[in-house]
């Protein structure tokens, strides 16, 4: 697919869209549908995306496999961190009123942070399934 | 989206069931838009219908894209998932009817959310309060199980490799 013109240009065009829809979706949570979930499955997307286009050597060089890997375990150190972050203000495990002098600010400070979590490690689990496959593939071939 | 779902069963060529089966979850995402479900929606359109088709086409890719004809077709099978199939249907019966005020889970904890989440959290998609804050714990859980899934396929794809290097 990679001298494809037409498709080319339409991810060139339709990319950065879609990134900037993930990031969309990951803020825009707390008000319209969305949160962490999707806006890591949408992000993970754009970049498989990429690499069907213009192959798997560009995408590896784009988001490189170690950022990847450390994006699985790096979401759920967030979480849990966001949980430890409490103790240590005086609350209970992943008791968000402690995080801010006003508790509606504590829950939301906690709750951007928790979907920021969840967000990395679905979108590094999607995109590393993905190079998994897709790399086997070329293997096959060589 | 019955039309689909025979077809899935009936198509012997894997990669139109793929297809087909992507066409599945755009249905069902505009099906759960009108129930409502947003949230479940958007994640049924880009994990059912894009993340998952891709990745089948994937594995497609690398073990070929027919499917081999059964040599005999064994009747237990069919019967249990036949029985099972029905028990399953029998027990949506004892179900509270679709949208019924009365049912256990509007009178639990959920008016105490749907009431509670603007001023106890501050976030007016109550989707999000719930699972971010209320069910702390819970999501919590599911992320570590997306981190284990992660990590088991990490692990078995990346000894494959090693095992045909030695080959």
């Amino acid at each position: 697919m990679k001298r494809d013109l037409v498709l080319r240009v339409v991810g060139k065009l339709l990319i950065p869209f879609m990134l900037l829809f993930a990031l969309y979706v990951q803020f825009h949570g707390d008000f319209g549908p969305g949160g962490g979930f999707q806006a890591g499955v949408i992000g993970a997307a754009a970049v498989i995306f990429y690499a069907l286009i213009y192959g798997l050597p560009a995408a590896r060089s784009l988001v490189p496999e170690r950022i990847v890997e450390s994006m699985v375990a790096a979401g759920v150190l967030i979480y849990a961190s966001v949980g430890v972050a409490g103790i240590l203000l005086g609350g209970n495990y992943l008791d968000y009123f402690v995080l801010s002098p006003d508790p509606a600010h504590g829950q939301e400070r906690g709750i951007f942070w928790v979907e920021v979590g969840v967000a990395v490690t679905v979108s590094g689990v999607m995109l590393k399934i993905f190079y998994m496959f897709a790399g086997r593939g070329r293997d096959l071939d060589a | 989206m019955m039309v689909a779902a025979l077809a899935i069963v009936l198509q012997r060529n894997l990669f139109s069931v793929v297809v087909l089966s992507g066409l599945y979850s755009f249905l069902m995402a505009t099906v759960l838009v009108a129930l409502d479900a947003v949230d479940v929606a958007m994640t049924e359109a880009s994990v059912g219908a894009g993340v998952s088709t891709v990745l089948l086409l994937g594995a497609l890719y690398l073990c070929g894209g027919e499917e081999t004809k059964p040599l005999r077709r064994p009747p237990l099978p069919f019967l249990a998932a036949m029985v099972i199939g029905g028990l399953i249907v029998y027990g949506t019966l004892g179900l509270p009817a679709f949208s019924d005020p009365s049912a256990p889970i509007h009178t639990h904890v959920v008016p105490e959310y749907l009431e509670g989440a603007m001023e106890e959290t501050g976030v007016p998609n109550v989707v999000t309060a719930v699972l971010a804050s209320y069910r702390g714990y819970d999501t919590l859980g599911e992320t570590t199980v997306v981190f284990t899934a992660g990590a088991g396929v990490i692990a078995l794809l990346r000894r494959r490799r090693k095992n045909g290097d030695k080959r």
